[in-house]
């Protein structure tokens, strides 16, 4: 296992002398990831992924409950983990500021003692891959976000870790360069060399990298699951839009079938179902059988509707 | 394998040497006061032509070395650190696999490396060519001991400036403690006047600080005055307890983070 946490808790102390109360940050959290996972870390603000980040990472050091991270004890290991995980805070950078790009990644080279040829091979393979060659030389003072999140992936890589931690690493980024990063971290984590644990509030990065999704809220974690699996129990209705030859009046009666909706005076019809009662296929043909079909399309929730029900199911 | 320090000297010279401008104003400003002072301190000695061992080439050497030698110590530090600590960047830097005080003491010598080149060098060209100039009799060993005691002057000013920075993790900002240091700074070690100058008492109290050896010490060094083995040791002596206990109160201030989140 690259993480394993039981009943992982922090509180912090917060207000003036006198007036202090406990705040609960992380309530018992069980998390393992096991080697080549890709795991999104999901949840409001507040809800306590920054801080189950920290105490992964060495810098916290939980309240109660155990935690290994790379068969580590973070905090007493810290200097020790910092050779085996890459982090990637979207909002703090790693790099020198003052200094073009290549330096800074000189640098980490020496700090995690890296062989020069070792070295040099994987860095070419960020700098083809994530196209940092144009500004390699450029202070990173000068880069725009775009071009220093990739210099930060690549800085989070080159000592090749066991696990890269990313904390919101698509903030502010603009859509090309989204896609671009997570292209990249899809890639390497195919490659089998690395763990991905991802936090982020966009929800695309998630459906686009990670298998698995732990979603957490209050300090405790609702659900972890594959995506496939938290779509088909938290996502409701599956849609079957079907588009017909001739307008027709809605389609009432399918068997398995929660609701339709009419578009284009009936030549357009969204059927809502849920797998649970019947399949798709079985749909497609139920129609078929009435009507003449022109075309269909299944449309899958969207992972926020997945997580928007997920909050309100917990909160009534 | 190779030891990254080094490699940090020579990323905190770089880190200088990309603000040309910056170095250029900063030389213009210190040759300036340079020429203030100097004339009101040749005032002084040209009234009996020596004071406390000081003639004109010597008080003239005494300016123009300070003038650079500010540069090169940072007698008033930039609080880099503190802000890391202030923004929670510094968790960054804690979990590297280095040692923090060393890479940040690695450096701050690059740093002083340019402002050798840059701060330093110019305005003793420039004092030396104009005005009278009292240089070291003995050359070559006064040379290798100034450079000495100059980077033992630097390691005792970074660590009192490492000491400041990380008052920040108790008081949240330390602009309040880093005044008071800059303000009291430059009488104390020896800017202002030559702490020769001071009452034998006041001087005896200025030695059990570290104050001296961050700019006085060097001065010394140069124009060849008395007593420079004990000099040294005090330099000495400083550097090794101010960076233990830097050590020690960076594992305090780490702790605290650790233990309470910041």
């Amino acid at each position: 296992m690259i993480v394993e946490t039981h009943g992982l808790r922090r509180e912090f102390r917060i207000g003036r002398i006198g007036r202090r109360r406990t705040v609960v940050a992380v309530d018992g959290i069980d998390l393992t990831v096991a080697h080549g996972e890709a795991v999104g870390f999901l949840g409001p603000n507040g809800a306590g992924k920054s801080t189950t980040i920290k105490m992964l990472t060495g810098i916290l050091v939980p309240t109660a409950g155990t935690l290994r991270v790379c068969d580590l004890d973070p905090v007493r290991s810290r200097r020790e983990l910092a050779r085996r995980i890459g982090v990637v805070f979207g909002q703090r950078s790693q790099l020198w500021w003052d200094l073009p790009l290549r330096e800074s990644f000189a640098l980490l080279r020496a700090i995690h003692r890296v062989e020069p040829a070792v070295h040099r091979e994987r860095l070419d393979r960020c700098v083809d891959v994530l196209g940092l060659a144009e500004f390699l030389d450029v202070p990173v003072r000068q880069l725009s976000l775009g071009q220093r999140m990739r210099g930060e992936v690549t800085a989070a890589l080159l000592h090749a870790p066991d696990l890269l931690v990313l904390d919101e690493p698509t903030v502010g980024l603009d859509l090309v360069s989204k896609e671009r990063l997570r292209l990249f971290l899809q890639e390497v984590n195919a490659a089998g060399e690395v763990t991905v644990l991802l936090t982020t509030h966009d929800l695309a990065d998630v459906e686009r990298l990670c298998r698995r999704v732990v979603v957490i809220d209050h300090g405790t974690v609702v659900a972890d699951d594959s995506l496939a699996v938290l779509r088909t129990t938290f996502g409701g209705a599956r849609e079957l839009v079907v588009e017909l030859t001739a307008p027709t009046p809605a389609l009432t009666g399918l068997p398995g079938v929660r609701g339709v909706a009419v578009e284009a005076d009936g030549l357009r019809q969204r059927l809502a179902f849920s797998p649970a009662d019947t399949t798709a296929a079985a749909l497609i043909a139920a129609v078929a059988a009435r009507v003449d079909l022109r075309d269909v399309t299944v449309v899958e929730p969207s992972i926020e509707d997945v997580i928007r029900t997920l909050y309100a199911t917990r909160t009534t | 394998m190779l030891s990254p320090y080094p490699l940090l000297v020579r990323a905190g010279y770089r880190r200088r040497s990309v603000y040309l401008t910056a170095s250029l104003a900063g030389l213009f400003t210190n040759t300036v006061f340079g020429l203030l002072r100097v004339a009101v301190l040749l005032a002084v000695v040209a009234q009996t032509g020596s004071t406390a061992g000081y003639d004109a080439g010597a008080v003239s050497a005494f300016v123009w070395l300070g003038q650079g030698l500010i540069a090169v110590v940072m007698l008033w530090g930039d609080g880099e650190l503190s802000e890391r600590v202030r923004s929670g960047d510094i968790a960054i830097d804690l979990s590297r696999p280095w040692d923090l005080q060393l890479a940040l003491l690695a450096g701050d010598l690059g740093r002083a490396g340019h402002a050798v080149l840059f701060r330093l060098a110019p305005p003793v060209a420039f004092g030396a060519l104009v005005l009278p100039f009292r240089w070291p009799t003995d050359p070559v060993p006064t040379i290798l001991l100034f450079t000495a005691s100059t980077v033992l002057a630097v390691v005792v000013s970074f660590a009192l400036r490492f000491l400041l920075d990380l008052s920040t993790f108790w008081l949240l900002d330390s602009r309040g403690v880093r005044s008071v240091y800059n303000g009291l700074g430059g009488v104390l070690a020896g800017l202002t006047v030559p702490l020769a100058f001071f009452p034998d008492a006041l001087r005896g109290l200025l030695y059990a600080t570290p104050f001296p050896a961050i700019l006085q010490t060097p001065i010394d060094v140069f124009t060849e005055r008395d007593g420079l083995a004990a000099l040294l040791a005090h330099q000495l002596l400083w550097a090794v307890a101010l960076l233990a206990l830097g050590r020690l109160v960076l594992a305090r201030a780490t702790r605290k983070l650790v233990v309470q989140g910041g």
